[in-house]
């Protein structure tokens, strides 16, 4: 079912860097596996050498400094990340998220570098991170780089990874104070992919207007997507219904959903509306709160 | 080199193995194959009916959806290694007392995913129990008395209490 393929098992980042530098196109590197063998499986995608990181254990981590903000290992497990208590407690939107990311079974080996990696922009982790600002942590056999969580996406299931590079951590800043995050999903079932899905950011100034925003879509284009144009209409502003009512309907504009099974063009736009203004409220309660 | 076999340490159901699989086998296609252990189901191949669950170091994953290879060095139960020889694991006797199972083919990924969570938590909320076996497909819409089921049997596992 699955094509042939020469396997690796690196033990180290150092090994599986250096695997990576010597077959480049021709590698594949898998974690958790748990998108990319249904692909495999289907033979859309054939690599010659598969490198498996699932035995890299140094990178499978969470810490957390209040100053440095949060550090998350690539090979870390959705479940891992769903139950951590300082995750919980500092960036809880991070274990919401992972709560409705699949089923537990899925949760439990799949990795979320392996899920940013994979490109797909239903994905659920990738829209959260770039609302939180967080960053990448890529390394090659010539060094590392970092690169902004929302730079890292550039089509349908393409990420801006080299052939000689992997993805090593990723790097979560803590949000200013009185700064409220949260992600939602419109779903068939508790658990599946996103049809459409927001997850927005919001930071109060001093007055308790909008010093700051955030807005990202998951499913809403051929990447997990910025509504720059609802975001600008958020800052400066105080906040009310209308306002957010404005900011979806800017955001809507914004998309270019796909269509399937699931739900036309049409009603995934209107289903941004409604997902940026639920989703922005509930951030909006959350910076008040904080 | 492509095709070649590879060696594959590991541990099913208490038993340590040391196999030459192909890099492309999958765990339940071991398992089954293999290994002869068939209690783990083929439904979906394609992670989405929780049928081929197993336990991998304690924790319910798809056996259909992770790589043989992939378990070098780890300890994998299926549902063949859960009852303590004839005497039948609490999860299995309250599924069965309690009339849970109807056509069988869910089953034992039912029961290794609701024991993967009573491994960990003898006393879940009805929200947990749920959750656990969230992923797991039951086509004979049987899920209220599989939730019944794994309570009786967290309550038996928790001495009665």
């Amino acid at each position: 079912m699955i094509a042939a393929f020469e396997y690796f098992a690196p033990k180290t980042v150092r090994e599986a860097l250096s695997l990576l530098a010597k077959y480049k196109e021709e590698a594949k590197i898998i974690a958790g596996g748990q998108s990319m063998l249904v692909v495999m499986k289907q033979r859309l995608l054939t690599p010659e050498y598969l490198i498996d990181l699932k035995g890299i254990t140094d990178l499978d981590y969470i810490k957390y400094d209040e100053g440095k903000g949060l550090r998350i290992g690539a090979l870390t497990i959705h479940r891992a990340i769903e139950k951590s208590p300082v995750i919980q407690k500092h960036f809880g939107v991070l274990s919401e998220m992972e709560g409705n990311l699949a089923t537990i079974q899925t949760r439990n080996w799949g990795t979320i570098g392996g899920n940013i990696c994979h490109g797909d922009p239903a994905g659920d982790p990738a829209p959260v991170l770039i609302a939180l600002k967080a960053k990448l942590k890529l390394a090659s056999s010539a060094g590392e780089r970092i690169v902004e969580a929302e730079e890292f996406s550039k089509d349908y299931l393409e990420v801006a990874l080299e052939p000689n590079e992997m993805l090593t951590e990723i790097q979560v800043p803590t949000p200013p104070a009185h700064t409220g995050t949260a992600y939602e999903k419109l779903m068939v079932m508790k658990g599946d992919m996103s049809i459409i899905g927001a997850a927005v950011s919001i930071t109060l100034d001093s007055k308790g207007g909008c010093g700051d925003a955030r807005i990202a879509l998951s499913n809403a284009a051929s990447v997990p997507l910025r509504a720059k144009k609802a975001e600008k209409l958020l800052i400066g502003k105080t906040i009310n219904n209308g306002l957010l009512t404005k900011a979806g309907e800017v955001a809507s504009t914004e998309a270019t959903p796909p269509a399937d099974v699931h739900g036309s063009i049409e009603y995934r736009r209107e289903m941004v509306k409604v997902f940026v203004k639920r989703v922005a409220q509930l951030a909006l309660e959350r910076a008040k709160a904080a | 080199m492509k095709g070649e076999m590879k060696e594959l340490k590991l541990t099913v159901n208490g038993k340590p193995y040391e196999l030459e699989v192909k890099a492309e086998t999958l765990l339940v296609d071991l398992l089954r194959q293999e290994l002869k252990l068939t209690g783990a189901k083929v439904g979906c191949l394609d992670s989405a009916c929780g049928a081929c669950t197993v336990n991998i170091d304690g924790k319910a994953v798809r056996s259909c959806s992770v790589l043989a290879l992939q378990t070098n060095g780890r300890e994998v139960t299926t549902i063949e290694g859960v009852a303590d020889g004839d005497k039948l694991h609490p999860i299995q006797q309250a599924m069965i007392d309690h009339g849970a199972i109807e056509c069988g083919f869910c089953t034992p990924g039912m029961v290794m995913s609701a024991k993967a969570l009573l491994d960990e938590n003898t006393n879940p909320t009805r929200e947990e129990v749920k959750e656990a076996i969230q992923g797991n497909l039951c086509a004979d819409e049987g899920y209220v008395k599989y939730i019944e089921a794994i309570e009786i049997a967290a309550r038996e596992m928790r001495g009665g209490q």
